[in-house]
């Protein structure tokens, strides 16, 4: 498979995907479209690590604007069929070939991948890390996050990233946050969300179990929880996340950078062909979507209500979240994916996301660890990197 | 029968910000050369994200408190897709869903127009087409520069009345210091019906897009109501709504294609962009940093001794006040100062085609000074203001350069009036002989010789005396 699109430095510790920028050094998004385009500056999680002595080993390969399921449809992925898919930064940071990566986590892919490699990636509270320079697409739901190996590496470079920055509207206030891997889990009270474990497969359910029993070894308590807004939250997300892609996806047209098609008569037809040829179905797929649910006919029954639906969702698991430290859930249906037909990729995407979009869409805080994921409330990374840290120890 | 007009105006108005909307770049006092005022962000880069200039939202605010709006304290920025060259983003970022201000109205002699809302949004960039090598060249200089868009409910009557809607609007905004309302910054899109005199009804609806000239506009308005009319009436043609353009050579609207109006804009709210709440000690911090209205400054000079009519003038331009509150301020006479600038300056501008006084207040103030002292004759007085316009001169050393401060003596007056009496033989015998007119080239020829100096009324009753002696 292919890890980088872009090599940086061989010395470099922190590989970074190509959905955010690193200035000079080109940032596709995995598309065509932007195979020649450099950006003028660094995205505001990079500068940070670059200043605190974290260099940036290169830019790793993504799916056309992150939305896949992990990478295949990158332009430059290489994927050969009936190969087992991974994501590439999941893979270097397994590999162990750099400390961590830095993914923006829009649709779940990050989260995917780490559980399918087996490592951990945090998306933090949407607004403590900066999204300054990331190649934009669900501006209210994506998160910048970070793969790393183990609780203790994620911390770190987290407590590096995160904080405010008035370059983002969307930041929020505080300067530093302090993360821990310490705290107490015995005494924990984890919910485990049974509609989303009944949607998993067997290996999956495997893991939870054994998830599960760890925690209890250590004294956490775990009981099954039903969350019946799993499915709305999963469409409400693919609606908002569509749209939102569609409008910020809009500016790459041909004009200004990026590709442009070779022939055209008009202004349209260089829309048009630039367009239809540098985007990938998924892409295109999504495009329609999101310009559809927008549309003056359909915005109130479907963007409009996609938003009422995330407060009804947020309230729906803040109350389980009122009487449990953190979710207990499975973050992908299965442990290895397959390539698969093209135009199949809108669906296959879409059901996968049923089990990544209630953190997607409520902006909560999500870990993914030893093949499982973990949902917590606003601002309480620590209860999810303390429980991530605790089995790591036992494991150990 | 009688017909009557409906029109209603969408007003936009460039902002006095120093600064672009979403990004740093600098605003209104945009550079001279294309893409010279352009960053990441406001040509649409990947990763730059929106933040908010206040001072435009303020700004937008003070337009809602002079026009009575309501002010909505819950206020949200949306986002407008379209494909177009000159918009970076392929989206605008507008007011859609909560416009800051709603519900006000503004009287125009004795009739009220009802302003629907005020709303904010970031301006296009510019295309400019070289049909030589059939090429089409982008600016984004004007990409994001903040924007009030200004709709008036469909209020008006006559192309008089929005005349004079415009002409109050601009004055108001540049009072308020919200818009220079310089050539082009202010641009109305012009919705016009006609129907029968009494009738409730609408007519079907034109819209002309994007004018700026106020004469313009009401030929625009004239020549649809015609056409309107002649389709009623006489069957001329089919009326459909639909979005038309002036075209200032031929005289005459012409439908747009159809195909740039009807778009679906896709309005959706920005999530980049937080919700802006003005709270209530914001709103009364800009309330409270609201200048006098023309009106209200109109009323204020009344009362300050001056006509009502030139208070009007006055009161009408910022510039104008700007520099008649200064000059007052440093102690002159109002109306002696009102006269100086309604007769004075406004013959001087008129003469070099200047559209605005730009002119610093303590020179004027230093020419009133000497002149009101008897230290220099207004004619004197006059010639500095002249040098003070065209070459920004120091008042006092032009002032001593020229030799008009002066002061003569009395007797070299009585010495050169006899003078000229003595050389000019016929005039003397024509004003003996009845033609009172005489005496005036006399006195020019006085004039002359004392290049200005000296007191004219003085000299004109020296001379008088001495010519009927």
């Amino acid at each position: 498979m292919k890890y980088y699109i872009n090599e940086i430095s061989k010395d470099g510790v922190i590989a970074v995907d190509d959905t955010i920028l690193v200035k000079g050094t080109p940032a596709t998004a995995g598309s065509k479209m932007l195979e020649n385009f450099t950006p003028l500056f660094s995205a505001e999680a990079v500068e940070r690590l670059e200043k605190a002595g974290y260099g940036i080993s290169g830019k790793t390969n993504v799916g056309e604007f992150g939305l896949d399921l992990l990478g295949e449809t990158s332009y430059f992925g290489e994927v050969k069929d009936g190969e087992n898919l991974a994501g590439a930064a999941a893979e270097l940071v397994k590999k162990g070939e750099v400390k961590a990566a830095l993914s923006v986590d829009l649709n779940g892919s990050p989260r995917r991948a780490a559980a399918v490699s087996g490592v951990d990636f945090i998306k933090p509270t949407y607004g403590t890390v900066s999204r300054y320079g990331i190649i934009s697409c669900a501006a209210s739901g994506e998160q910048v996050g970070v793969t790393a190996k183990n609780a203790e590496d994620v911390k770190e470079i987290l407590s590096v990233i995160a904080g405010h920055d008035s370059k983002d509207g969307t930041s929020l206030p505080e300067d530093k946050y302090e993360y821990s891997v310490d705290e107490n889990v015995s005494g924990m009270k984890i919910a485990l969300v049974k509609e989303l474990y009944d949607s998993a497969s067997d290996e999956v359910k495997a893991k939870i179990d054994a998830y599960a029993e760890n925690l209890k070894k250590q004294g956490a308590v775990v009981e099954t929880v039903s969350l019946d807004v799993v499915s709305e939250a999963q469409t409400a997300w693919c609606i908002l996340m569509s749209a939102e892609t569609c409008n910020n996806i809009s500016r790459f047209d041909g004009v200004k950078y990026g590709y442009r098609t070779p022939e055209y008569k008009n202004i349209d037809e260089l829309y048009v062909k630039s367009r239809t040829e540098a985007f990938c179905f998924l892409t295109k797929a999504t495009l329609i979507y999101g310009s559809d649910v927008l549309s003056k006919g359909k915005y109130e029954a479907c963007y409009d209500k996609s938003l009422r639906i995330r407060r009804v969702v947020m309230d729906k698991v803040k109350e389980v979240l009122s009487s449990y430290d953190a979710l207990l859930t499975p973050a992908s249906s299965k442990m290895d994916y397959k390539s698969y037909e093209v135009l199949e990729s809108f669906d296959k995407v879409f059901e996968e996301s049923v089990f990544t979009a209630v953190a997607s869409i409520t902006g909560l805080p999500a870990m993914v660890t030893k093949g499982v994921q973990l949902v917590s409330d606003s601002f309480k990374e620590s209860v999810l990197l303390s429980i991530a840290h605790s089995v790591e120890k036992e494991e150990a | 029968m009688k017909y009557e007009l409906v029109i209603g105006l969408e007003t936009h108005v460039e902002l006095s910000t120093d600064s672009k909307l979403f990004c740093s770049c600098g605003g209104h006092s945009s550079p001279k050369e294309p893409n010279d005022c352009v960053c990441p962000a406001c040509s649409g880069m990947p990763g730059m994200l929106p933040v908010t200039n206040k001072h435009a939202i303020e700004l937008a605010v003070k337009a809602g408190f002079m026009l009575n709006c309501k002010i909505n304290q819950y206020t949200t920025f949306d986002k407008k897709s379209y494909y177009y060259p000159d918009l970076p983003c392929a989206y605008q970022i507008t007011q859609w869903f909560h416009p800051v201000c709603v519900d006000g109205s503004v009287e125009i002699g004795d009739r009220k127009i009802g302003i629907k809302q005020i709303h904010v949004e970031e301006d296009a960039g510019k295309l400019v087409h070289d049909d030589a090598t059939n090429t089409s060249f982008v600016d984004f200089n004007r990409t994001s520069v903040p924007l009030i868009e200004i709709v008036s409910r469909p209020d008006f009557r006559s192309s008089d009345e929005v005349i004079a809607y415009l002409k109050k609007l601009k004055s108001s905004l540049q009072f308020a210091g919200i818009s220079e309302c310089e050539e082009g910054a202010m641009r109305c899109d012009v919705n016009i019906s006609v129907r029968p005199e009494g009738s409730d009804e609408l007519g079907v609806r034109s819209e002309i897009k994007n004018m700026s000239s106020l004469s313009e506009i009401k030929d625009a308005i004239e020549f649809e109501k015609v056409r309107h009319v002649d389709a009623i009436e006489r069957h001329t043609e089919m009326l459909v709504q639909e979005t038309r353009r002036w075209d200032d050579v031929k005289r005459r609207t012409f439908p747009m294609r159809n195909k740039e109006t009807a778009a679906d804009y896709r309005y959706f709210p920005d999530p980049n962009l937080m919700p802006i709440i003005i709270d209530d000690e914001w709103l009364a911090e800009i309330k409270a940093s609201m200048p006098a209205t023309a009106d209200e400054k109109g009323k204020i000079y009344e009362e300050m001794g001056i006509a009502a009519k030139e208070a009007a003038v006055l009161a009408s331009d910022r510039k104008l006040c700007d520099v008649f509150d200064a000059v007052v301020a440093d102690g002159r006479n109002a109306k002696t100062v009102a006269s100086w600038i309604l007769t004075e300056c406004m013959g001087i501008m008129k003469r070099l085609e200047l559209d605005s006084l730009d002119i610093a207040p303590e020179k004027l103030s230093r020419i009133i000074e000497l002149v009101e002292s008897g230290e220099i004759t207004r004619a004197a007085g006059k010639k500095i203001l002249s040098a003070v316009f065209e070459k920004d001169v120091d008042v006092d050393s032009f002032c001593e350069e020229n030799g008009l401060n002066a002061k003569v003596d009395e007797g070299m007056i009585v010495s050169i009036v006899e003078k000229v009496i003595a050389e000019n033989d016929k005039a003397v015998a024509d004003y003996k002989s009845g033609k009172t007119k005489a005496m005036q080239s006399l006195f020019g020829l006085i004039m002359r010789e004392l290049k200005g100096t000296g007191d004219p009324a003085m000299i004109r009753k020296l001379l008088e005396e001495k010519l009927n002696a």
